[in-house]
């Protein structure tokens, strides 16, 4: 069953009339997503076409969602729109449906805009926010599947591991090493690289948890902040299913941001080291490089059973 | 974005939080004439760098590396000492706790009237990432190294977290200044100045806002004796030319400006094998593989998930501006990025640039294929490698081996 995107989830994309999200758009529904449509204020009544198909556009997201029923949203609106866009989301869903998956590309929000997104998604309990600054979230499925996000499709196949991580390519790279032993995914989650963000690795070990599909997880962290050690102690205590463990970063200088906002080391404090010893800690089994994922997650695999 | 001390003051001044006065310099003469404007017997010599631990740091000649003073930030009781401590400063090396042992050229000063400080505290605002919202973290402990604090006395750093709907509320700044110690007209001050240091913070999207420290004085008066401030990035569309006006560019590394400027994301590092990758986390992880497999990362190379040709070559222009860069390892695995088009890149950047470092290309992804045909049909000596681990350990190969 996945983890909060079913393979036919009904998605629509904020700003599906700009280049980004018309490109993105049409690489979901080439993948199989089920996109019902778009919003873009002030060209509602507009269609886009995806596909060779023509898709509706409308003014804002309460329009769209009760026009379609739409089950998630993607967005892919310029950084000085997207805090408000995604208030704007999590105000629709919550009040047409009570719930809602929001997923937010955007790269460069300001970290106040976030401060204050975050704050009102979390007061509609309903409502998930996935990113920003993350490659959004797949779940795919024998054939097609629901992929929200940038990234590539073809490399992904249904099956039990579950992946979240806070990096774009690298969580490609993930996925690549459970498919090198014949492994598939149950749903890849990134959560994204700033500072404040939506849904966290702990959100995702919670939901792997109890998705019966997910057999094992690969988790893959960076550098700044203490998600990772915090999701290390919460997986100690309430994941039984097996976990493989990467953090990116063990050669970054401190005080130097890593291309993410969020991945700077500050004031000796969210080393890789420090992120290893808590995984190590909790009984993650460790990659330290990642071309060992999918070795390393073949052996945790055979030492819970369920390889042979 | 960083700010030097006199603008982040400057600042603070026009949002109402106590500060003294002073007087921005570039040269002794000027220390001087502002030393006569002041009209305060005692003044602050300030160096003004991007970095902590000015007082604590130590002036250096450039040329000759020879110590010139011992700290950064001086007390002045005459106007000859004004003029012995500028001179000192200014056109040397100041070297800290923060700035690594190159140091920073000192260009300006800060001479700043004195005032009887009868407690020094710390104050700080910030955006706690866990918390996701606004911390503001005050201390008694003033003046001091906070980490330290920190470690040590961790009851004595006392903290709230600001509502983003709500704001700074009236009760939480009383329950500081009582965890303070503060009562009477010093609670008053600490209260009006914390109000305005949000308002502040919130209003110029600063990334943090540290004070170290926030002074009582002997008249129960708060002053801002210190200001380190920063601004968010990402908010730079909002206060480009407030912005564009105070950045010190030569407070900040060229090439990773040029860098920016380019839409790649650059930090240099001190190895010897320069790197060329797609996304920040896979960035972080290839310079990570190639320590494990025994070489030494030249940088941190994000070339970002749309990169053309054009940003190619501009990477690898920068990469082989260091003059340490022995070899270069390419590591893309295509998403909306093609591994053709990278390829093409590739080989163009390589014609135009006349490379004759070893290169090892790595493409994963979309349209692997044809840039995997692309790069074997060109007669450009490039090793491909199959995976990040193979093209890690190939490079290190090619170099012979790590740096000694």
């Amino acid at each position: 069953m996945a983890i909060w995107i079913p393979e036919d989830a009904k998605v629509i994309v904020q700003g599906i009339t700009g280049r980004q999200g018309r490109f993105h758009a049409d690489k979901m529904v080439e993948y199989g997503t089920a996109i019902v449509g778009g919003c873009t204020p002030g060209k509602g009544g507009q269609t886009v076409e995806l596909q060779g198909k023509d898709f509706p556009v409308w003014n804002s997201v309460r329009d769209a969602v009760t026009a379609t029923d739409a089950d998630a949203t993607v967005i892919y609106v310029p950084p000085p729109f997207a805090g408000e866009a995604i208030m704007e989301a999590a105000e629709a869903f919550d009040a047409i449906k009570g719930e809602g998956v929001i997923v937010c590309i955007t790269e460069g929000i300001p970290i106040l805009d976030m401060v204050k997104a975050a704050a009102y998604v979390e007061q509609r309990p309903g409502v998930r926010l996935i990113g920003p600054n993350c490659p959004g979230i797949i779940t795919p499925g024998e054939q097609g599947g629901a992929k929200i996000g940038i990234m590539p499709g073809h490399i992904h196949a249904k099956g039990r591991i579950g992946i979240v991580s806070k990096s774009g390519t690298l969580t490609y790279e993930a996925v690549a090493q459970t498919m090198s032993i014949g492994e598939g995914q149950s749903t890849c989650v990134g959560i994204g690289g700033d500072p404040v963000n939506g849904t966290g690795f702990i959100d995702c070990l919670a939901a792997f948890e109890s998705d019966p599909q997910t057999e094992a997880i690969v988790m893959i962290g960076e550098i700044g902040g203490n998600a990772e050690q915090e999701a290390a102690a919460y997986s100690a205590e309430h994941v039984s299913k097996p976990i493989v463990g990467f953090v990116a970063g063990s050669t970054a200088p401190p005080g130097k941001r890593m291309g993410h906002a969020g991945a700077i080391i500050s004031g000796g404090k969210g080393t890789a080291e420090e992120k290893f010893e808590a995984f190590r800690a909790a009984g993650i089994a460790c990659a330290n490089d990642p071309s060992e994922i999918g070795q390393v997650l073949l052996k945790a695999l055979q030492e819970a059973g369920l390889r042979d | 974005m960083n700010i030097h001390e006199y603008q982040g003051k400057a600042m603070f001044k026009r949002y109402g939080v106590p500060v003294l006065e002073g007087v921005h310099c570039t040269t002794a003469e000027d220390a001087l004439a502002a030393y006569d404007h002041l009209g305060s017997k005692v003044v602050a010599v300030k160096s003004q760098i991007h970095a902590g631990g000015r007082g604590k740091g130590n002036l250096y000649a450039p040329e000759s590396g020879d110590l010139v003073m011992e700290g950064g930030v001086k007390i002045a009781f005459s106007r000859e000492e004004v003029g012995t401590y500028a001179a000192n400063i200014l056109g040397n090396v100041l070297v800290t706790i923060q700035t690594g042992e190159e140091g920073k050229l000192v260009r300006n000063l800060y001479v700043e009237s004195g005032c009887a400080i009868e407690h020094e505290y710390y104050l700080a605002l910030l955006v706690d990432r866990e918390a996701k919202s606004v911390l503001v973290m005050a201390s008694t402990e003033g003046g001091m190294d906070i980490e330290e604090v920190a470690e040590a006395t961790p009851e004595l750093i006392h903290k709230i977290h600001v509502d983003p709907s709500a704001g700074l509320l009236g009760f939480q700044s009383r329950d500081l200044a009582d965890a303070l110690g503060l009562s009477g007209a010093a609670a008053k001050a600490f209260r009006r100045t914390l109000g305005a240091l949000y308002t502040c913070f919130v209003e110029n999207d600063c990334a943090m806002m540290e004070i170290n420290p926030l002074v009582r004085t002997e008249d129960d008066e708060i002053v801002a004796l210190d200001a380190k401030v920063s601004f968010d990035e990402n908010a730079h569309f909002r206060h480009a030319s407030a912005w564009d006006e105070i950045r010190d560019l030569s407070e900040e590394e060229e090439t990773e400006i040029r860098a920016a400027e380019a839409g790649l994301s650059y930090v240099k590092l001190d190895g010897n094998i320069g790197c060329l990758v797609n996304g920040a986390g896979l960035a972080m992880a290839t310079m990570d593989v190639i320590k494990l497999k025994g070489g030494e990362p030249a940088n941190f190379l994000d070339v970002g998930g749309g990169a053309n040709e054009q940003q190619v070559t501009t990477a690898f222009s920068i990469i082989l501006e260091d003059p340490n860069v022995k070899g270069i390892l390419v590591n893309i695995f295509g998403g909306i990025m093609r591994c053709d088009i990278i390829a093409r890149g590739v080989i163009a950047a390589v014609e135009h640039l006349g490379l004759d470092v070893p290169l090892v290309v790595r493409l994963a992804g979309t349209n692997v294929d044809e840039g995997k045909a692309i790069l074997a049909a060109s007669t450009l000596n490039i090793h491909p490698a199959d995976d990040l681990a193979d093209g890690a350990e190939r490079i290190v190969a090619l170099i012979g081996g790590g740096e000694a």
